[in-house]
């Protein structure tokens, strides 16, 4: 397969409108947990959320008017207005814009969402209930449905290669940007979009995630502290909001044009648990080999990645099961890796989350920083592993694993490495 | 200008993200205004909304322009 790398970062998170606010929050040990405000949270279990700060534009704050049309926004649910956001960033980020013919159709879209439009449905259902068929706006269903971020994108950007879209739950951005790196990889595109996103927080989804007991809900009076993986006092994930997109591109293709690389993606790796619809499998097998799959493909041992951005989503089961897979993959080299969940500081962000934490990683083996874990006052097992608690540290980062695993049983690894000439 | 009119006119502008000066008696939804299928469908539905009247699909495809919305509403409206 033809080399293919990162050249470009794109980042909606409830830290921050932009990749570099965002980065300079996660690295400073910022949580964007709060409780919401934006709608009646009283009778339901968990009242928190990490949610995009919204405003001007200015400071790190999300603008949507900056990204797309308000006559347009208001067809399509947010999940669309932050992917476009993500999208647009990254593709300035990389310096590429295709307009003559050859350049569109050799570039393509593959942004994916664990849910899609949820809040749109929610509203339609229940206008439609009151008032009948006849109400029912035609930008429904094309405003909801999880690939009309790729299309959007496709459309606004002139983007005419492959569009796509990944829907694995909460492997979603990571399944996203390695698919699309092998479309990059076998030659069916040059340049591709890719990542998730996700804009779930309403009463609906809080309702639902509570009745399978995956949230929080023992922190609505200290929402900072309610995402804590692998601490002992940990409850279930926080959710969080926003996209996630990286422009990857073919190796060559960058060179070309003197475009900034940022890393190359060496190694993608999948696997099923064949377990459970919402809990992993116990013995941590599917994680294992998903990640032993990626370290194959990437050509590499298990004691040469220095850090592993974790799936840590602060559930009780996951986390030590994650936890027990990596100690079974590095064995007695444990101790030489370091390994983080940066959901501690922006919750969990779902479909967007590999992508997102696609980017953190990217960002640590650019700039030798290893982002922290929040919370993690007492870990709830030992292990040789550094789980970075509560401060970012500083030390070499060349080669990153990425994990993310979603409901269902589906599992995504990722190995990035730091580019050399 | 009458009442149905002002209120046509203001529909379209919100649903169509146009300036209001363009929204004249004669300008096309499609043609002039930049609204696609989609946009006239929604269109239609919020005329219905505003004046609590029901406009058959028959009907609506005959509605091309401003004025025509307002026409037909002028009939139509209760």
């Amino acid at each position: 397969m033809r080399r293919v790398v990162i050249t470009g970062l794109g980042l909606v998170s409830p830290l921050a409108c932009g990749v570099e606010a965002s980065w300079k929050k996660l690295t400073a040990g910022q949580s964007a947990a709060r409780r919401i405000d934006q709608f009646d949270v009283s009778d339901l279990s968990c009242q928190i959320a990490c949610q995009i700060p919204r405003g001007d534009g200015s400071d790190g704050t999300f603008n949507p008017d900056d990204w797309m049309e308000p006559k347009e926004q208001r067809k399509v649910d947010d999940f669309i207005i932050y992917a476009m956001a993500a999208a647009t960033q990254a593709l300035e980020n990389a310096g590429w814009k295709p307009t003559d013919y050859e350049d569109q159709i050799r570039t393509g879209v593959m942004i994916g969402s664990g849910i899609g439009g949820l809040q749109g449905i929610e509203k339609a259902s229940l206008l439609f209930n009151e008032k009948g068929p006849r109400r029912l706006s035609p930008f429904f269903i094309p405003g909801r449905l999880i690939n009309l971020a790729s299309g959007y994108i496709s459309i606004h950007h002139g983007l005419k290669g492959p569009n796509h879209a990944v829907v694995t739950a909460c492997s979603t951005g990571a399944h996203a940007i390695g698919d699309a790196s092998r479309l990059v990889g076998l030659g069916d595109a040059d340049v591709m979009l890719a990542g998730g996103t996700e804009s779930p927080i309403c009463r609906l989804a809080l309702a639902g995630f509570a009745a399978c007991k995956a949230l929080s809900t023992h922190f609505n009076d200290d929402p900072t502290k309610a995402s804590r993986p692998y601490d002992r006092d940990r409850d279930g994930f926080v959710m969080g909001e926003g996209s996630g997109v990286v422009v990857l591109e073919e190796l060559e293709h960058a060179k070309a044009r003197g475009a900034t690389i940022y890393a190359e993606v060496i190694g993608y790796g999948l696997s099923g648990d064949a377990y459970h619809i919402t809990a992993p499998a116990e013995d941590g097998d599917g994680a294992y080999r998903c990640m032993m799959a990626a370290v194959n493909r990437a050509g590499i041992e298990p004691v040469d990645i220095d850090y592993i951005n974790a799936h840590g989503t602060s559930t009780p089961m996951g986390d030590e099961i994650e936890l027990g897979a990596v100690e079974r993959l590095f064995g007695n080299a444990a101790g030489k890796t370091a390994m983080s969940s940066t959901k501690s500081a922006t919750g969990h962000l779902l479909g967007a989350a590999g992508a997102v934490e696609a980017i953190f990683s990217t960002l640590a083996i650019r700039d030798n920083i290893v982002p922290p874990t929040l919370n993690l006052d007492h870990p709830s097992i030992d292990t040789a592993i550094d789980l970075v608690p509560h401060n970012a540290q500083q030390r070499t980062v060349d080669t990153v694993l990425s994990n993310s695993f979603g409901f269902g049983g589906t599992n995504a690894s990722l190995v990035l490495r730091r580019y050399d000439a | 200008m009458s009442d149905i009119a002002e209120r046509v006119k203001k529909i379209v502008v919100e649903h169509l993200g146009v300036e209001a000066d363009k929204v004249t008696e004669n300008a096309s939804f499609i043609d002039d205004l930049g609204a696609d299928s989609l946009d006239t469908v929604e269109l239609v539905m919020a005329f219905e909304e505003e004046f609590g009247c029901e406009i058959p699909d028959d009907a609506a495809e005959t509605i091309l322009t401003v004025g025509d919305a307002i026409k037909f509403l002028e009939k139509n409206s209760s």
